[in-house]
């Protein structure tokens, strides 16, 4: 028993390398063995539905995020707009354009021809993507409507109209969704395997709620844009497998584990804060830095929300009504994890601000994305007048390092940081 | 000046003005009157208007109006039309709206009927999703159900309403007023030397200005009149313009393009030609509309149907038109339209279909580098055509 905390420290950083290299050999060798890949996206991804067929599932979003953190997204980038992509489009569409066009060759491995593609509308973005692929490969393409954040007065709740008639539609689709899939992947639908895959995702519900609650304590024990990510990626990935539930177990107890030594993310955590966005990934690293430099730690994010799985406090399914359960969870997600995370994210930052203890938010408008960062301006404003909580605005890409000007963001993070600190200081704390 | 130029410019001047003041004359006709706004791109406004309310596009300002306050709640990477079109509200000018419907077209719109909330507490601002899963047993039945919750709405803003019997009577007048339209661009197609696209497209977006019984006054009025003008034929290429579903050209770049070319079909706010053909008015009116939607539609970037491929669907348009070239614009920071953009290029590329691609804002004001370039590509066309 006495090793058994210290070897619990960075736990979690091994195993989501393997559980990485694992996917990327899945990926690699699909091709080659015959087994059919399927393209689907971070919110709503389905993947429940998929590994009842055995498809090997790609996440197009998390390759091209890869591609930035290594370093070379630009490439990518550049072999897009020389194909006709405008710089104003998405940096995740234009990485895995230039990667489908050079080849499908990833510096981690090789990404398979997708034989069905499923994409939600929670990004209307996904669709002009999912037929990128349509036309280059003429694979089926299924587009899940999820209708879902309505704007004034209609309510995420089993009472209303609204939301009874999403869905009966939602359930309709997922019906097909599954013909589709038995037609792709030629086997019959095993509404077991089905549950099984469910029931994992309950458990990895559970442990990612656990997860991201331990943040709330001080000093936080993980950064949630760092390692956020990785709980992003491996949320999504493994999502249904009991390997992707072991590995948030892994992360609770690393967690639990830091919190009874002490450690926190950085060696001394002075100001707390959410990251309202994504991070910018050719420079993540110094994107975090930025902040730790004065002591500043992201202890949450509306990222590891919507990029998350969508997984809401209380979320289970109900094995006894699979479909119609995951209907229902998946209606929830799309009003509530991800398209009000983004749309509407003023009461939920303010929430997030008082419980876990928040000093100020930062805003990371990303150029190429309009899903995650349109109204952001308004959200900082609205909170400033509101609730008085204070908010910065920096503004680069998430894949593309042409957009990354550090000396200005370095500017304003610094000023920001000053403002925290007198703030502090007229307040007494 | 003559009747129909009087006309022309009369209407010219009210799609320009940023106070709409074919709304305000409405309302002072109607103290009581209850108006809608909808967003680009389709709306059902047969719904408002069977409760008695006016449903208004809210189609940007163009370069009416200096962009201020909407700057500071929009990040400057979204297009020009969702922050104008912010600005007007801002700024006052849409202050007569009871309700704001934003259709889920693309990701800005959608993210701005955010901003409305957080800025217009009062306002009703609601998201209309439309299906991209067209294939759907279902689609349909969530449509007209979804129409049927704006309609409840509606009816409660109005304090009326609205019966099966009052919807049939909208779908009559609006599909007359599709009939109009359609002859228009008939005309328009045929005799392109007798009515210009600047002209004939300022006639259409008059229609989401006004009542739609006095739009069809307009255009029948406008129709009786066009054949008498004398104009000749003249040498100019037939091109189809593509681009215009959402963000509007400014007018002087159609006028621009059209000073070169004939253009002879375009998608210029395609949302008010969206239903094809008339919309039955026996049966379920609601669900009626929901099928045409579906089933008896144009095409956009911004709708996901794979019965109509779009790159198949601007070919037919060029074919059926008539066309021999086509003009392929987005407004900068359009994700849809950019993308759709070079869908249509490589369609183009692969027909052999001479084509020149353009990007534009709402708000340009300088003209000079595409009137070069509009010139040059007719020309060359014309030398090799000739
Ligand atoms: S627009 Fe934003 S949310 Fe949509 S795919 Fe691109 S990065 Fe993702
Ligand atoms: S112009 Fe394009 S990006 Fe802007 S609202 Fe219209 S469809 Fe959306």
């Amino acid at each position: 028993m006495t090793n058994e905390g210290p070897e619990r420290i960075g736990a979690t950083r091994k195993e989501s390398r393997r559980l990485l290299d694992l996917w990327w050999q899945e990926m690699t060798t699909a091709d080659e063995t015959g087994r059919p890949a399927a393209y689907t996206f971070v919110m709503g991804s389905l993947n429940e539905i998929l590994r009842v067929f055995d498809f090997t599932v790609n996440f197009p979003e998390i390759t091209a995020l890869q591609t930035a953190i290594r370093g070379q997204s630009l490439g990518f980038l550049q072999a897009a707009e020389d194909y006709g992509y405008s710089p104003d489009i998405c940096g995740y569409v234009k990485v895995d354009v230039g990667l489908q066009l050079k080849g499908r060759d990833h510096p981690h491995g090789k990404v398979p021809r997708p034989s069905l593609v499923v994409a939600t509308n929670m990004c209307n973005t996904y669709i002009k993507w999912a037929e990128f692929w349509e036309h280059l490969y003429q694979c089926p393409v299924f587009v899940l409507d999820l209708p879902a954040w309505r704007g004034t007065g209609a309510e995420a709740s089993l009472d209303s109209q609204t939301f009874q008639n999403d869905l009966r539609y939602v359930e309709a689709q997922l019906r097909e969704l599954i013909a589709l899939c038995e037609r792709v992947a030629g086997k019959p639908f095993d509404v077991d395997r089905l549950r099984e895959a469910m029931a994992e995702v309950n458990r990895m519900a559970e442990c990612y709620h656990d997860v991201l609650a331990l943040n709330r304590r001080r000093p936080a024990p993980f950064n949630a844009v760092r390692e956020g990510v990785v709980y992003q990626g491996i949320s999504n990935l493994f999502r249904g497998s009991p390997e992707g539930t072991r590995f948030f177990e892994v992360a609770r107890e690393e967690l639990r584990e830091r919190i009874r030594l002490g450690i926190g993310t950085v060696p001394d955590e002075k100001f707390r804060l959410l990251l309202s966005g994504t991070a910018c990934y050719p420079y993540f690293r110094r994107f975090v830095e930025l902040f730790e430099e004065w002591g500043g730690v992201f202890v949450h994010s509306t990222y590891t929300v919507f990029a998350g799985g969508g997984f809401l406090p209380g979320f289970a399914y109900d094995l006894t009504r699979p479909i119609e359960s995951l209907a229902e969870q998946l209606l929830y997600s799309a009003w509530l994890g991800f398209s009000t995370p983004m749309f509407s994210p003023q009461e939920w930052l303010a929430q997030t601000v008082r419980e876990w203890s928040v000093d100020g938010i930062c805003f990371h408008g990303v150029k190429s994305c309009r899903t995650t960062s349109a109204g952001l301006p308004d959200v900082r404003e609205w909170l400033r007048t509101r609730y008085d909580i204070p908010g910065l605005f920096i503004q680069s890409d998430l894949v593309d390092p042409r957009l990354w000007a550090e000396a200005q963001i370095k500017n304003r993070v610094d000023a920001f940081f000053e403002a925290l600190a007198s703030r502090r200081a007229v307040a007494g704390r | 000046m003559d009747e129909l130029a009087e006309v022309l410019e009369e209407t010219r001047a009210l799609v320009e003005d940023p106070d709409l003041p074919s709304v305000r004359r409405w309302l002072e006709r109607n103290p009581q009157g209850k108006v809608v706004g909808h967003f680009q791109v389709y709306f059902p406004e047969e719904v408002a208007h069977a409760a008695g309310v006016l449903p208004v596009r809210i189609m940007g300002a163009g370069s009416a109006l200096q962009i201020r306050q909407a700057d500071a709640r929009i990040a400057a990477f979204v297009c020009s039309i969702v922050r104008s079109s912010l600005e007007l509200a801002l700024s006052g000018r849409l202050d007569f709206l009871s309700m704001f419907v934003v259709p889920s077209i693309c990701d800005a719109a959608r993210n701005s009927c955010g901003v409305w909330v957080r800025n217009f507490p009062n306002l009703t601002c609601r998201v209309l999703y439309l299906p991209h899963n067209t294939g759907s047993s279902y689609a349909a039945t969530y449509l007209r159900d979804e129409y049927r919750g704006i309609a409840g709405i509606i009816e409660e803003m109005a304090g009326r309403s609205i019966t099966d019997d009052s919807l049939r009577t909208s779908i009559a007048l609006f599909n007359e007023n599709r009939r109009l339209l359609r002859e228009l661009y008939r005309v328009k197609r045929e005799t392109p030397w007798l009515l210009s696209t600047v002209e004939a497209y300022t006639l259409t977006r008059a229609a989401g200005l006004m009542p739609r019984e006095e739009h069809n006054a307009l255009l029948r009025r406008v129709l009786d009149l066009v054949p008498q003008r004398q104009a000749k034929r003249q040498d100019k290429i037939r091109v189809v313009f593509e681009g215009g579903f959402c963000e509007q050209p400014p007018l002087d770049m159609l006028a621009v393009i059209q000073d070169a070319c004939y253009i002879v079909d375009d998608d210029l706010l395609i949302g008010l030609r969206w239903l094809i053909e008339d919309v039955p008015t026996e049966g379920d009116p609601l669900a009626n509309l929901a099928r045409a939607y579906l089933d008896q539609s144009s095409y956009s970037p911004v709708q996901r149907d794979p019965r109509k491929p779009k790159a198949q669907m601007l070919l037919r348009r060029i074919r059926e038109s008539g066309a021999e070239a086509a003009i392929i614009a987005a407004p900068k920071m359009c994700e849809p339209g950019l993308e759709e953009q070079v869908n249509y290029i490589r369609a183009l590329e692969a027909a052999e279909i001479p084509h020149l691609v353009l990007e534009f804002e709402e708000k340009m004001a300088v003209f000079e580098q595409l009137r070069m370039e509009v010139e040059t590509f007719a020309e060359s066309l014309l030398f090799e055509l000739a």
